[in-house]
């Protein structure tokens, strides 16, 4: 059977692993390789680094710390941040990340999407989505540049019309951030991953709200996500990976066991 | 032992080869010929398009080549799927190293492209993978059909050969490289076993 994956999300700015609450005010967690080291022999299925400041910044990611990973891991790992080329994508690609994972540029030009999947493969095309639910209008709307608040602003998307969009241009797995529950650890968004989830004919990631281990059980048993990821809640040792894992166990949800 | 990786200028060349190297071999990525025929081991890794890696092999002048070595040869992902006769992505003619089929995965209302982590149960004449069923990583939406040549089988909306053999050619569906402690045991038993 297909296992749940549950995914570490490591932020990095300057080279360093932050976390920031609702996207803002971060505060450094680490050196990346530990912590990458770490997570994988904790029984991490996966991890997901996001450069948080690149896209807003107007740079690409720093790339030395990829390769780095890539020697150091046996694991996958998607990396994010301000990749809009074909050159850039081959870098990263080259340099050892599994997946690249595209947001703000993907909205600042679509066909990046198209272009990115024709010369790599869909299997490695993740689009991460930032979405956040107006309450004044009742709609999930897609943000960009969430990564510095002076540049942070909502699309002209709903988060459904562009998960439809991204798919059929042929990303094969988005990663849904829930901004309103980023960092407050209340939980995940079901109800809106649970409304995305019959849209999305890849497999989904739920991003944003992990405080609790009962959190996780939820969101796979009531959203049917593919995978969760969580941050904080693993940076700071509120529980550990195999604390969630025995709990989804526990609930009758596959899992990949942790190996000795 | 020298060990090479075919350059078949795809995405995961180098965790493919940080992977051996974690093993403690030193390894070659390269598309020449004589490197590739002198070599003890040859990894055929791949991602993307069957139809794009054949283009890139031909273009190398590589088919004959690898259709005439004697030494274990490891294709992983879409590096197996090439191995076999004929895929259905972008219907073209493959390797035919094994005489086995790559269809679409027909999986209903599940997700594509198949993503993760899945257990892969090895029929008892798999020298590669040894204990019984175990976690591997996979990315694909294309899969071999399970035939004689399957070694070890996973389900995902249907069964599939997650592992095949015929002769010194073996095939990996999932990525070794990125599949924990039980990848790292099958590239050792595919470096260091006696194969044939």
């Amino acid at each position: 059977m297909l296992a749940k994956r549950v995914i570490p999300c490591l932020d990095v700015r300057d080279g360093q692993v932050v976390k920031g609450v609702k996207f803002r005010n971060h505060e450094v967690i680490g050196d990346i390789i530990p912590l990458a080291r770490h997570y994988a022999e904790s029984g991490a299925d996966e991890l997901v680094f996001y450069d948080i400041t690149a896209s807003s910044d107007g740079r690409t990611v720093d790339k030395s710390w990829v390769e780095r990973v890539a020697k150091e891991i046996n694991i996958p790992f998607t990396v994010a941040g301000g990749i809009r080329s074909v050159a850039q994508a081959q870098e990263l690609l080259s340099k050892g990340a599994d997946k690249l994972s595209i947001n703000s540029p993907a909205l600042l030009d679509p066909s990046l999407i198209d272009t990115l999947v024709a010369e790599f493969g869909q299997q490695c095309i993740v689009i991460g989505i930032d979405s956040f639910f107006n309450e004044e209008t009742g709609t999930y709307e897609v943000h960009q540049f969430t990564g510095d608040e002076e540049k942070s602003r909502k699309s002209a998307w709903q988060t459904k019309d562009w998960l439809q969009e991204v798919i059929k241009r042929g990303a094969g797995e988005i990663v849904l951030n829930c901004m309103n529950q980023d960092g407050v650890r209340k939980g995940y968004d079901i109800e809106q991953l649970a409304a995305l989830r019959d849209y999305c004919s890849v497999p989904i990631i739920a991003s944003g709200g992990a405080g609790e281990i009962q959190h996780f059980v939820d969101v796979f048993n009531d959203a049917k996500v593919d995978g969760a990821l969580a941050a904080s809640v693993f940076h700071k040792n509120v529980f550990s990976i195999a604390d969630v894992k025995s709990a989804m166990h526990n609930n009758g949800i596959v899992v990949r066991p942790i190996e000795p | 032992m020298r060990v090479v990786i075919v350059d078949t200028e795809c995405a995961n060349l180098t965790s493919v080869r940080f992977a051996i190297e974690r093993l403690g071999y030193s390894c070659t990525v390269t598309d020449d010929a004589d490197a590739i025929r002198a070599a003890g081991r040859v990894i055929l890794p791949g991602v993307g398009t069957a139809a794009a890696a054949m283009r890139n092999l031909q273009r190398k002048q590589l088919v004959d080549l690898l259709k005439s070595l004697e030494q274990p040869v490891l294709g992983i992902c879409l590096g197996m799927q090439l191995m076999t006769s004929h895929s259905e992505e972008g219907d073209v003619e493959c390797l035919g190293l094994i005489p086995s089929l790559t269809k679409r995965l027909e999986v209903g209302e599940l997700p594509l492209p198949h993503m993760g982590w899945n257990t892969s149960v090895p029929t008892n004449n798999n020298p590669l993978l040894k204990s019984a069923e175990q976690y591997c990583y996979f990315v694909h939406s294309y899969a071999v059909a399970v035939d004689e040549y399957t070694i070890a089988e996973a389900e995902y909306g249907q069964r599939f050969a997650s592992m095949i053999r015929h002769n010194n050619y073996f095939g990996a569906q999932f990525h070794p490289e990125r599949s924990g402690k039980v990848g790292e045991s099958i590239l050792r038993e595919f470096l260091e076993a006696k194969l044939c």
